[in-house]
């Protein structure tokens, strides 16, 4: 079974092309970014301009990549939420249209799902059951994962995302929009001993994440202390919270599910720092730590794909009617 | 010839087949629900003409102005069936349909065409009808505030204009304060319907105006330059 994926919920337009015997066989991104960088956040208006404008000719581009015509594709899945509804609806629209004018069915995918299973389209994917830290600038989450579509959420962000929490604060620095990977680079130079930034929530059970006051204490820092050292001082200690946190909190997700298995997903996991206490705390544990390559860490056509093939194969398919949903709890998902 | 013309992009939500002149069409005003609604309007009117999608010579949509989401739900709805029955697609203006619906509904040739543009706007087209009973444009659509809409035909203010469409509803009065007795009538109920696109697109398709489905694009009127001094659209950041 072939299946297109298409992936609008936010800043990147994705469409990728997954075949259940040869695996993924073309994936295109087109991303935003740049757009959107002058008005320091997206823009959604502007967002959805831009896939209506991209969907079809990345659509042209993976089929001529992945050499697949119309006759060979089986079915479309699309993201329908959460997200951004005006950017959603575009890659609903089309991809609910076109499976239909070609007579395959349709599926609408989580997006978080995506992101939890794009780790399986790696060589060697770990097996279920597993937890997952979703890590991104729109989520982070930590969820157990026993199969497709049974997914449990353990504990998750009150408040900002740590990737919010690390582009505002890059924003606080000077570091311009998105900046959280500038924070990371700015803190390398950072001296150790000068701040000490709180691990919130850790010192009291449970798994849910807050970082707003971790951004609060970095204005504080940044209003007392102006000289340039301190701006990569406080990226320092910053990054040094955030990373410990998460490990901090994926540790205890994984002592207390008992699993030996942990998936971390989201353009956060791409953090080198965060790789680093990541790799040292599983092995200490004895578990294994697992993510997608890098370029399916951030949003991308192919987890939807995948997604969508489990969800198809297993005869799942949508009516004619299609849907798009700033907010949908991933506890909702059911198998296909 | 036959073609299939969608609108979305006001409350209202329709699709219409026109097989050699003779139009079928399924209409509803319901706001926030085209998703739900287009495609199996789409399915019903091919299934009681027992026509497959590919049988089609080409595909039409109202390409706007009007609301942005509804703009792009029926764009994008045109791009994936185009894409898919490889057809090609003529894209009409949403005020072309509301004044050529006017025309053909209450014999005014002379049709003011106003839709309701949010934040003390409305998008506004001026259209006289012509000898093959098609609609054409005045001077240019525009979106601009009610009392700023230009007068019609400077010269000719003979009063026998005719107001169609929920600007009318919105703003009746500055637009009367505006236009005076150039004005006779106006109707604030109307919207853009998929069966009065039709009679445009198969005009436009015989002068070869129809394009590929990647060219097929929304037309916004109110675009990027005009809300970066627009406080209503800014920043957020991105939800999940």
């Amino acid at each position: 079974m072939r299946v297109i994926g298409i992936e609008t919920s936010c800043d990147e337009t994705g469409i990728a092309i997954y075949d259940g015997q040869r695996r993924l066989l073309a994936h295109v991104l087109h991303s935003q970014v740049a757009l959107h960088a002058e008005y320091g956040g997206v823009v959604p208006e502007l967002a959805s301009r831009d896939h209506v404008r991209k969907v079809l000719p990345l659509l042209r581009q993976v089929m001529a990549q992945a050499d697949t015509r119309a006759a060979d594709i089986q079915g479309v899945a699309y993201t329908a939420g959460p997200g951004l509804v005006g950017a959603l609806l575009v890659g609903a629209a089309i991809g609910r249209s076109l499976a239909w004018a070609w007579g395959v069915p349709a599926v609408a995918i989580h997006h978080m799902e995506g992101h939890l299973l794009a780790p399986l389209l790696e060589e060697n994917p770990p097996d279920f059951p597993f937890v997952a830290l979703l890590v991104s600038g729109g989520h982070t989450q930590l969820v157990r994962v026993d199969g497709v579509g049974r997914y449990h959420i353990l504990g998750e962000s009150l408040d900002d995302a740590a990737g919010e929490a690390f582009d505002k604060t890059a924003k606080l620095l000077g570091l311009g929009y998105p900046g959280g990977p500038a924070l990371a680079r700015l803190a390398a130079r950072g001296n150790p001993q000068r701040f000490h930034f709180p691990r919130p929530m850790t010192n009291r059970p449970g798994l849910d994440f807050s970082f707003s006051g971790l951004k609060t204490q970095a204005v504080n820092s940044v209003k007392q202390h102006q000289d340039d050292q301190a701006r990569a001082d406080i990226a320092y200690a910053f990054q040094e919270a955030v990373v410990d946190t998460l490990a901090i909190k994926c540790q205890r997700a994984l002592r207390e599910t008992g699993l030996q298995r942990l998936v971390v997903s989201g353009g956060v996991s791409a953090n080198t720092l965060l790789r680093e206490r990541l790799r040292d705390m599983t092995h200490e544990l004895g578990a294994q730590v697992y993510y997608p390559r890098l370029e399916f860490c951030t949003d991308n056509g192919a987890m939807i794909a995948y997604a969508g093939y489990q969800r198809l194969r297993a005869g799942q398919s949508e009516p004619l009617a299609f849907f798009a949903v700033p907010r949908w709890s991933m506890n909702d998902l059911a198998p296909p | 010839m036959k073609l299939l013309a969608i609108d979305t992009s006001t409350d209202a939500c329709s699709a219409a087949l026109w097989l050699d002149g003779e139009v079928r069409q399924r209409y509803q005003v319901a706001p926030r629900e085209h998703g739900q609604l287009i495609l199996p309007m789409i399915e019903s009117l091919l299934a009681e003409a027992g026509l497959a999608l590919t049988q089609l010579d080409t595909l039409a949509f109202g390409r706007g102005p009007g609301g942005f989401t509804g703009v792009r739900i029926a764009n994008s709805v045109i791009q994936g069936l185009a894409f898919g029955a490889n057809l090609p697609v003529v894209p009409i203006s949403s005020l072309a349909a509301l004044a050529q619906g006017a025309y053909a509904e209450m014999g005014t040739p002379r049709v003011l065409a106003a839709i309701d543009a949010r934040i003390g706007e409305v998008y506004w087209g001026a259209y006289l009808t012509a000898e093959n009973g098609l609609v054409t444009l005045v001077d240019q659509e525009i979106v601009c505030p009610p009392q700023d809409v230009p007068l019609p035909l400077a010269d000719d203010v003979s009063g026998d204009w005719f107001g169609a469409g929920n600007g009318w509803h919105t703003y009746a009065q500055p637009l009367k304060a505006r236009l005076g007795e150039a004005v006779t009538a106006w109707d604030g109920q109307r919207y853009p319907q998929a069966q009065h696109l039709c009679t445009h697109a198969a005009d436009a398709f015989q002068r070869g105006l129809a394009v590929s489905a990647e060219q097929a694009l929304p037309v916004y009127l109110r675009d990027e330059v005009a809300w970066k001094k627009q406080p209503l659209l800014v920043i957020t950041p991105p939800p999940k």
